[in-house]
């Protein structure tokens, strides 16, 4: 990514940049979405990818393909065949024993020769742990532009990758072009783009291609893998409903009032960036532009301001509540429904009412 | 041991204003700190000096100031600092500012001594890429881990390293050959004070400045806004949303009822919604 602050003073002269792509990059076409699976599970920000591949697909009038690497077996096959129902016209498979789990090595090579030769002019990873060890490598053995964390993608109309995303921590967004190297490289963070709707579809056409490494040619071995606890892990990103706290709480034991409120609505629970800095809560339940991404049907915000960092990683719920005291405070520019006033206060009392509503008798009135 | 940390001096993000006019960063009066992440690249580096003995450089680049930055890694143990700037370096995406670095750090590995291990951190918190270290490794042919939760064990005569690295869903432990690059995660350590003695070193210390000619870079036009195949073309403030919040009026019941009472009329099938979410099924 070029740094805008450098960029921004020169804005009108280079946006007078021109495209002027090399002869050997223009038999480069379609559109690749690379299908992250790991442990026979394919990583959920692969399909939320292939939605947005379809729409650039469509504009470009050019095939959308899924790229699925990993060991020989089921898990690939299937992923590959799944590839098809969230829109895919192709798939290309690399499966090789070595592939088995993550390395840099052998996947840099996997997707980087897979590049070289069916050449792509547009190549999508999911901004992962996986996905940005990859595609920083990836990139700079193909020499291309390689845009992080998008929030928004689109073709403009000379057929350029426009690549969006938020800079200095989600103060200002830049739209970022690679116009004269191929392929135009971009990530996006899990839960940014909307989950495609399944349509069963017949897998069609599945290119397979040799990886052409032993496991003598790797040196990074795997000397075992800690699944992480199931009490450690959140599913905060897929939560259909979250409760978050910022600032307005005053301390970190008012934070219990988020969690308590999020235990009775059965949520996820999360926090505004400043509270990680300050220790009051672990940087997995961060929710923002450096945090994560949500999306769910019910977000409620209590005492976070709402600075354009936190606002970037929850635009995509369906209903945002926003609890604050200052009624001037930014989160009410984008919240769907506001309440001025102290969330201290709030957060018990509206345990309660929820608790009141919810319990199981109210679940029979609402079934009669 | 000879461990190389690349650091970057950026704004210190929580103070940063963007000009309402202009959309530019004012930078003015904003002052600079090191990159937070890259503090746990450097104590994971000082703290291998410390057991094998050798020497740690840290190297950035930037504008002739990052020079203040480079002095505080000083005064945490570094034992030197390299600068590199130079006007064809601004302007540089991640690709260009790989090339710059890769090219310094081969000199630094000719008149200092052959790096064992390279750091950086896991991102910056003003491009928050996470790409420059993948991108220094595969310029260098090193081997890479990135986002290492801990450094298990290092051998240096059999050149080895084992470390623990954060992926989806849990903890791999891998074992690598040296010389590699390793990026740090965040809240892995905590980055020592410094003595005294580190502190007046750091005040007088030589910072070794190259140009890109003195680091070697014999390829100008791969450098900076020239070399970077990324262009921004547009910075702009988000719009913001056609209509504002609706505020819920309780002048007339509890607060809690009044929300609840919004929440569930905007949404009709939320009440049910909640009881199976509450009850777990």
């Amino acid at each position: 990514m070029s740094e805008p602050t450098k960029a921004t003073p020169a804005a009108a002269g280079r946006a007078a940049t021109k495209k002027e792509l090399p002869e050997h990059f223009k038999a480069y076409k379609h559109v690749w979405v690379f299908i992250e699976q790991e442990r026979g599970q394919v990583h959920p920000v692969s399909w939320e990818l292939m939605g947005a591949g379809r729409k650039l697909a469509d504009k470009l009038k050019v095939d959308l393909a899924a790229v699925v690497i990993g060991p020989p077996g089921e898990a690939v096959q299937h992923a590959a065949a799944e590839s098809f129902c969230y829109g895919a016209d192709l798939a290309y498979i690399v499966a090789d024993a070595v592939l088995m789990d993550y390395r840099n090595e052998a996947y840099t090579k996997a997707l980087t020769d897979t590049v070289n030769t069916f050449k792509p002019e547009i190549l999508l990873l999911g901004a992962t742990t996986l996905g940005r060890d990859l595609a920083g490598s990836v990139a700079t053995t193909l020499l291309t532009g390689l845009t992080a964390d998008c929030t928004e993608l689109d073709v403009d109309a000379d057929g350029s990758l426009a690549a969006t995303r938020p800079t200095f921590g989600g103060s200002l967004l830049c739209t970022i072009y690679t116009l004269n190297y191929r392929p135009q490289m971009a990530t996006v963070r899990p839960r940014v783009m909307p989950m495609p709707d399944r349509v069963e579809k017949p897998a069609t056409r599945i290119i397979e291609h040799k990886l052409g490494l032993v496991e003598e040619d790797i040196v990074t071995k795997i000397l075992s893998f800690i699944p992480d606890r199931d009490s450690a892990k959140s599913n905060l990103a897929y939560a259909d409903i979250v409760v978050a706290g910022g600032l307005g709480l005053g301390s970190p034991e008012n934070f219990q009032l988020v969690k308590g409120l999020a235990a009775v609505l059965g949520a996820e629970f999360g926090c505004s960036r400043p509270l990680v800095q300050k220790g009051w809560v672990t940087s997995d339940r961060q929710i923002g532009q450096t945090g994560k991404t949500i999306r769910p049907k019910l977000y409620i915000a209590a005492g976070i301001s709402g600075a354009i960092q936190h606002r970037v990683g929850v635009e995509g719920a369906d209903l945002i509540v926003a609890i604050n005291t200052d009624k001037n405070a930014p989160i009410f520019d984008f919240a769907h429904v506001g309440i001025v006033t102290d969330a201290i206060r709030l957060l018990p009392a509206l345990t309660e009412a929820f608790r009141a509503r919810l319990s199981p008798h109210s679940r029979d009135r609402i079934a009669s | 041991m000879h461990i190389v940390v690349c650091i970057k001096q950026v704004p210190d993000s929580a103070q940063i204003r963007v000009h309402p006019v202009t959309n530019t960063i004012m930078r003015q009066g904003v002052p600079t700190i090191i990159n937070p992440y890259d503090l746990f690249a450097l104590e994971a580096a000082l703290q291998l000096r410390d057991k094998f003995g050798g020497e740690v450089t840290v190297l950035t680049m930037g504008p002739p100031s990052a020079e203040d930055s480079l002095r505080r890694a000083l005064t945490y143990g570094a034992d030197r600092a390299v600068l590199l700037t130079d006007r064809f370096f601004a302007g540089a995406d991640t690709l260009a500012t790989t090339y710059a670095l890769a090219t310094a750090i081969r000199k630094i590995s000719e008149t200092f001594g052959a790096p064992d291990i390279v750091f950086t951190g896991k991102q910056t918190i003003d491009g928050d890429t996470a790409q420059v270290g993948p991108g220094i490794a595969k310029r260098l042919g090193l081997l890479q881990l990135t986002y290492v939760a801990r450094i298990n064990e290092v051998d240096p005569a059999a050149r080895t390293i084992e470390a623990e690295r954060r992926s989806e869903g849990g903890v791999q432990v891998l074992k690598t050959r040296l010389p590699c690059l390793v990026t740090m995660l965040e809240a892995t350590n905590e980055i020592r004070r410094g003595g005294m003695a580190d502190a007046l070193r750091a005040a007088r210390a030589q910072i070794v400045t190259w140009s890109a000619k003195d680091a070697g870079v014999e390829d100008i036009s791969k450098c900076g806004l020239k070399g970077s195949p990324t262009i921004v073309k547009r910075v702009f403030a988000p719009s913001a949303r056609a209509e504002k919040a609706v505020f819920v009026d309780f002048s007339n019941k509890p607060p809690a009822e009044a929300l609840i009472e919004e929440l569930f009329k905007r949404q009709p099938k939320l009440e049910a919604e909640l009881i199976s979410s509450a009850h777990g099924f």
